[in-house]
């Protein structure tokens, strides 16, 4: 069992590709280090990529709902990309609708929403670095 | 019940008998039914019955009639599937009364009470084989026919490509439950496999809309919404329109157009596409 | 309607959580649930997992596969010897948003199942059983 899910730094970006079925504590623990990771490195955006959890459940969805807003306090903009149908379709039925979280198909329209939402000048000091 | 169950205890003795009531009724080796191997299937019901009597008659609930049970569900989907009616499937089981009295009264010949309890006995537990089979006949039929509207469904409900990225789904007809889910289902995994940003949903075919259909509709939406895609609702009519308002509907900021050509118009706009028309010449 | 199969499975971790999961997932495949189906019963046994975990001490979770003729379900029981819910029609309301607390994920989990029976009272411990058919 791992114990930690690994923060990349991709420019003024942070991404995150959720590939285990994750336990709460593991949950938590992303969190905290994500939190750490955009004070540390003052990044303005985050990719959170759940294009390989099959199951989102509401302990999940509020983890989620959760990095939206800290990283939004922070100044960072996140995307959720991936999302599969089925999850989606339970999501619904389970009643939980994310509000305020953005989501796109794929990792790179998502980098494509991250990028349009940087004010100019940050853009490009993110293609210099 | 000692007879019957040493009679059941000893399948061959029963199984040129009742090999002779199947043959006529359809289930020869040429028979309607029948098969390559129908005389080793029978055997194996026999054998099947065997086991289940170890202990006594065969008790359809218990574990021990497991074999039995699996036998009969998959001899009535058979014939399900073959279009055979129920009570053809019941025969089946049935035919197998005759050679078992026949057996039972050559075995008990001095003692006419206890041939007759033990005929009853038998009677009775073929009866229970039967109506047995003929419900596990009647949910599979049932089951059939709920696959194949299913398919049906799917048919009637294709996903089309507009353009890059534009996705329309025209829906014909009564939009159920069952319905929905189906054609969510497709929709979604379209969307994701051709990475389309906008889904229109044409319900120009759609006779009514009342509360629950617009519920699928925004449930429908809404994972559409959660997966990083969006919306666009075509061919609201006129009728459809009022009764969305007077029915207090919140369309929650999804988009809605009369036809699906400003759908389409519409969702060009959004991907970033103009449409210009080639100069005329004068 | 028999009883297939079956598998318990003790809940008192949260990988317990992760456990039960799996276990439901592989019942929800044998009996061939759609890939939708399969996500609904898997997400539901989550939320009443956690449940037995987080509020109920912990407790057993068991799985049933079920055969009702040719249909095939996926059952799943949890039971704890916990507090116990004193407001049922409280727990049963939709407050999932609110953070914290019992109740979170019942009215989900009832949602996302065919059937759902619920027993428990303060004291009593808790019993939910879903089914799910194909």
């Amino acid at each position: 069992m791992i114990e930690r899910i690994p923060i990349l730094r991709i420019g003024k970006f942070l991404l995150i590709t959720i590939q285990v079925d994750m336990h709460d504590q593991l949950a938590m623990t992303l969190q905290d280090d994500l939190t750490v990771a955009i004070e540390k490195t003052g990044a303005r955006g985050v990719l959170l990529d759940i294009s390989t959890l099959d199951v989102v459940d509401s302990f999940i969805g509020r983890m989620i709902s959760n990095i939206s807003a800290v990283s939004s306090l922070l100044s960072a903009q996140t995307v959720v990309v991936g999302m599969q149908p089925a999850v989606a379709i339970t999501l619904v039925e389970l009643g939980l609708e994310l509000p305020g979280v953005h989501t796109a198909l794929n990792a790179e329209r998502g980098m494509a929403m991250l990028r349009r939402e940087l004010p100019e000048d940050e853009v490009d000091a993110s293609r210099r670095q | 019940m000692k007879t019957i169950k040493t009679i059941l205890q000893s399948p061959e003795s029963l199984l040129g008998a009742w090999v002779t009531e199947l043959e006529p009724a359809g289930w020869g080796s040429d028979g309607k039914f029948g098969g390559a191997d129908w005389k080793h299937q029978a055997g194996e019901f026999l054998q099947a019955l065997s086991s289940a009597s170890r202990d006594g008659l065969p008790d359809l609930g218990s574990s021990d009639s497991r074999e039995v049970r699996n036998f009969l569900e998959t001899l009535s989907r058979s014939m399900a599937e073959k279009g055979a009616s129920s009570s053809e499937t019941a025969t089946w089981v049935f035919s197998l009364k005759k050679p078992l009295f026949a057996r039972l009264n050559a075995a008990i010949t001095d003692d006419s009470r206890q041939l007759a309890s033990e005929t009853w006995a038998a009677s009775e537990l073929i009866d229970r084989l039967g109506l047995f089979t003929v419900s596990t006949f009647q949910k599979t039929r049932e089951e059939i026919i709920r696959r194949q509207q299913e398919e049906m469904l799917e048919l009637s409900t294709p996903v089309v490509k507009l353009w890059d990225g534009v996705l329309a789904l025209p829906m014909i007809g009564t939009l159920d439950s069952a319905r929905t889910q189906v054609v969510m289902e497709s929709l979604l995994q379209r969307i994701v496999d051709t990475g389309s940003e906008i889904a229109i949903i044409d319900i120009t075919g759609v006779p009514t809309v009342d509360t629950l259909v617009a519920q699928h509709l925004l449930k429908t939406v809404t994972a559409i919404r959660l997966m990083g895609a969006d919306c666009i609702i075509s061919g609201i009519r006129p009728q459809i329109a009022q009764t969305i308002v007077h029915l207090g509907i919140d369309l929650q900021g999804i988009s809605t157009k009369a036809t699906l050509a400003d759908a389409l118009t519409l969702a060009l706009k959004r991907s970033g596409y103009t449409i210009s028309s080639k100069a005329q010449a004068t | 309607m028999q009883v297939a199969d079956s598998n318990s499975l003790d809940l008192q971790t949260e990988p317990d959580i992760v456990k039960a999961r799996q276990l439901v997932r592989q019942f929800a495949q044998t009996c061939g649930f759609s890939l939708v189906d399969q996500t609904k019963v898997v997400t539901a046994a989550s939320e009443l997992a956690r449940n037995t975990v987080k509020h109920g001490g912990g407790g057993v979770m068991t799985v049933d596969e079920l055969r009702d003729g040719t249909r095939r379900g996926v059952r799943v029981k949890f039971e704890d010897q916990g507090p116990g819910i004193a407001d049922m029609n409280l727990a049963m309301t939709d407050g999932w948003t609110s953070g914290g607390g019992l109740g979170l994920g019942l009215t989900g989990s009832k949602r996302l199942s065919n059937e759902f029976e619920i027993e428990s009272s303060p004291g009593q411990g808790t019993r939910v059983v879903i089914t799910r058919w194909k």
